[in-house]
């Protein structure tokens, strides 16, 4: 007889393909735990400005006043004091994967990274526990003058731009996370998309944690100029460890009038990492930001790309798919505030939760006051595979203008019997015709995706519906 | 030896009913079974159960592909063996389109064909194959591109139905009502597609109501099949002889007039 539907859920995930490591010879690892010499030595270690380090320091005194939250997912498996907070792996930053060491180099290829820059990147940065260790940009690009760096390059190299924008989207003291981040930020990029370019291939980020009970703090601040375009994809994985590791990232994003950002994230952790995450783009007049928010990893995710519409006329998108399984807990979604006049935006999420994972849609949708016109559609659909799973949405709506047309949908559906029955009856194994059921559930997102990407996608989903029979 | 045996099948539903009592029932490659019977008389409860729908028992009996019982089987390894059910009521996978669907199905018996291992049919090869089959069952290009049965017309079901049949190439293909739903035009492309198929290479089992779409398919054996049994069995003249006559006729009395 076939196998239950339970069966055939009970394990997905349990095959993380990412969870190697590689030995530590660290050109410099700092203690454990949080303080502010630790936070000192870092910006001395990049040799930073004053007004950095002040800024570092004021935000760990944010940090530090802030109570954790108390909404969301359960945070207090954290132990702050037994992270840490910086790891620099090498000297310096390679222009080529040939100059990395060894080790390294081999996990960027077991990755991948190297193979997809020759075939379809304009751009890749690669950051290895605290540091980006290769950095590379299309040479014609470069003339046109885009920049894209990496966080602590960009801020030697272009102070004045980077002191104007870094921490104006999400300010140092916004959350107790985002405050940690302003405290002891390492690596990230730093993109600037001067006016009417437009960069046909995306750029790339990737960010890997290795070190057990590592902290990974990255800082992306991208500046999308008048009429420009660029479509940034980052990709994170961990090693597997029996104890916890932290990444929280600020990711800050200016559109400007007839602008347009694609910011698409695959994060893939281990199930051994937090990750709290703060993402807010600002979008001006006939700007267009789309966030697309693949969240397969982590023990705990809590993440809402947001997009305030600044300008008349501003488009705001998120698509977001988490996959929760065994101990995971998904809580994403995203925010959209529409404070300027006829100005419109699209939530769509889609989750799925199995093997007793849970996933959470929590989203805000505002309309301020004379943000006439605004058009919003928001939905929520969530796929539980199995009686242990879980799935809840938490849709905040604030309207404070009368001219608005809003819409709100939200199902939760399951894999039926009958359905995988008439798979099954075409000759596709039971794991085969759930995986199938699942890809086409997410679809609305892949096709989405650059093809390549799309294709990760769906081989990750793949990946995790495998090996779950028997 | 014999494609496809059912000796002595008895079916239960999850509860306990039985719905299908006795059944013995043979077909062979290059020929055309109908099994014709009214509303209510089991006729689905059987292509589900040889097809192995976890909802329905197998309490008594066997089932035999070229002499080797299938009852162990999923419905997938059945399937594998060269068995295929077109559904009354198909299922919808949303964003799955038809093309994607019939590839990965195609690959997972020739996978299975090739004794586990992957191998995959070539891309232009698959593609020319679909073409031939739409073109043959007059399913419009799109289609292909459309999400497995997502408001699909009843008709549009049915015909995707006979395309995955002839995609699929299965030894022994059940129909379980497939001409329900369909105009005469639809029916006619329908029939024809499945009398194409049967030859050397494959049997059929037709189950249906009315004698209608026997018209297109000529059977060489009709069955009439009421309240979970086979009551008389004919060459195809007893389906016009039904369709006279009506079911009526063929109910039993009941043993010693009693009750």
């Amino acid at each position: 007889m076939a196998t239950s539907e339970t069966q055939v859920v009970a394990g997905i995930g349990n095959d993380y393909k990412f969870g190697f490591h590689d030995a530590e010879n660290y050109f410099f690892k700092s203690g454990r735990g949080l303080s502010r010499e630790i936070v000192e030595a870092i910006s001395a270690h990049k040799d930073e400005p004053q007004w950095m380090r002040d800024f570092r320091l004021k935000s760990l005194e944010y940090f530090e006043a802030r109570p954790m939250p108390s909404w969301g997912g359960d945070l207090s498996g954290i132990d702050f004091e037994n992270i840490y907070y910086y790891i620099k792996p090498t000297e310096n930053q390679a222009k080529s994967w040939e100059d990395l060491p060894p080790d390294i180099k081999q996990t960027w290829d077991r990755l991948g990274i190297p193979e997809a820059e020759r075939k379809f990147l304009a751009g890749v940065g690669a950051q290895y526990e605290s540091e980006v260790v290769y950095h590379k940009l299309q040479a014609d690009l470069e003339a046109k003058g885009v920049l894209f760096l990496d966080m602590d390059s960009g801020l030697r190299e272009h102070e004045e731009l980077v002191r104007q924008y870094f921490g104006t989207i999400i300010p140092q003291n916004d959350n107790k996370f985002a405050a940690l981040n302003s405290a002891v930020w390492s690596g990230g990029s730093f993109i600037y998309v001067p006016p009417g370019v437009s960069i046909e291939m995306p750029l790339q980020a990737y960010f890997r944690i290795n070190a057990e009970n590592m902290g990974q703090f990255e800082r992306t601040l991208i500046i999308v100029d008048e009429g420009a375009y660029v479509h940034y994809v980052e990709g994170c994985t961990a090693p597997i460890y029996t104890t916890d590791s932290l990444h929280s990232a600020v990711v800050e994003i200016i559109v400007k009038p007839g602008g347009r950002c694609r910011y698409t994230t695959i994060q893939n952790w281990s199930n051994n990492v937090y990750n709290l995450v703060t993402k807010r783009a600002v979008a001006y007049e006939n700007a267009t930001m789309e966030w697309v928010d693949g969240n397969l990893g982590s023990k705990q995710t809590m993440k809402y790309p947001a997009i305030w519409l600044m300008g008349e006329g501003a488009h705001g998108e998120v698509l977001s798919i988490a996959f929760a399984g065994n101990g995971q807990h998904q809580d994403a979604g995203g925010k959209a505030v529409h404070v300027a006049p006829n100005t419109t935006s699209v939530i769509t999420s889609k989750s799925i939760s199995k093997d007793g994972g849970r996933s959470s849609y929590r989203g805000l949708l505002e309309v301020a006051k004379g943000a006439h016109g605004a058009r919003s559609k928001v939905v929520c659909d969530a796929l539980i595979l199995d009686e242990e799973s879980r799935t809840d949405t938490y849709p905040y709506i604030r309207i404070d203008e009368n001219d608005v047309d809003i819409g709100h949908e939200a199902t939760v559906s399951k894999i039926g019997e009958e359905q995988l029955f008439y798979l099954m009856s075409r000759g596709l194994s039971e794991a085969e015709a759930a995986a199938m059921i699942v890809s086409g559930f997410v679809e609305p997102i892949t096709k989405e995706l650059p093809l390549e990407y799309a294709v990760e996608l769906n081989r990750l989903i793949q990946l995790q519906m495998e090996g779950s029979v028997g | 030896m014999a494609l496809l045996e059912i000796k002595n099948l008895h079916v239960a539903t999850e509860d306990g009913t039985e719905i299908v009592r006795d059944l013995d029932l043979t077909v062979n490659s290059n020929e055309v079974h109908a099994m014709m019977g009214p509303n209510g008389s089991g006729k689905s409860t059987l292509a589900y159960a040889l097809m192995g729908h976890p909802a329905y028992e197998i309490t008594d009996g066997d089932i035999l592909i070229d002499g080797e019982s299938i009852l162990e089987l999923g419905a997938d390894e059945r399937a594998q063996r060269g068995l295929f059910l077109a559904f009354q009521y198909p299922h919808a996978v949303p964003g799955v389109t038809v093309a994607s669907f019939l590839r990965t199905a195609v690959n997972a018996q020739r996978k299975a064909a090739n004794g586990g291992e992957d191998d995959p049919v070539k891309i232009p090869e698959f593609r020319k194959q679909l073409t031939a089959s739409m073109e043959q069952l007059k399913v419009p290009k799109e289609m292909a591109g459309r999400y497995l049965n997502d408001g699909f017309s009843g008709g549009e079901k049915k015909r995707v139905e006979i395309l995955q049949m002839a995609m699929l190439s299965p030894r022994i293909a059940v129909l379980d009502e497939t001409d329900s739903g369909l105009d005469i035009d639809a029916l006619r492309i329908v029939a024809g597609g499945v009398r194409g198929l049967v030859g050397p290479e494959m049997g059929a089992l037709v189950i249906t109501h009315y004698q209608r779409i026997l018209n297109y398919i000529k059977p060489d054996f009709v069955h009439v099949f009421v309240d979970g049994r086979i009551v008389r069995e004919g060459g195809p003249e007893l389906a016009e002889q039904l369709e006279a006559d009506g079911y009526e006729a063929f109910i039993p009395e009941p043993v010693g007039g009693e009750s």
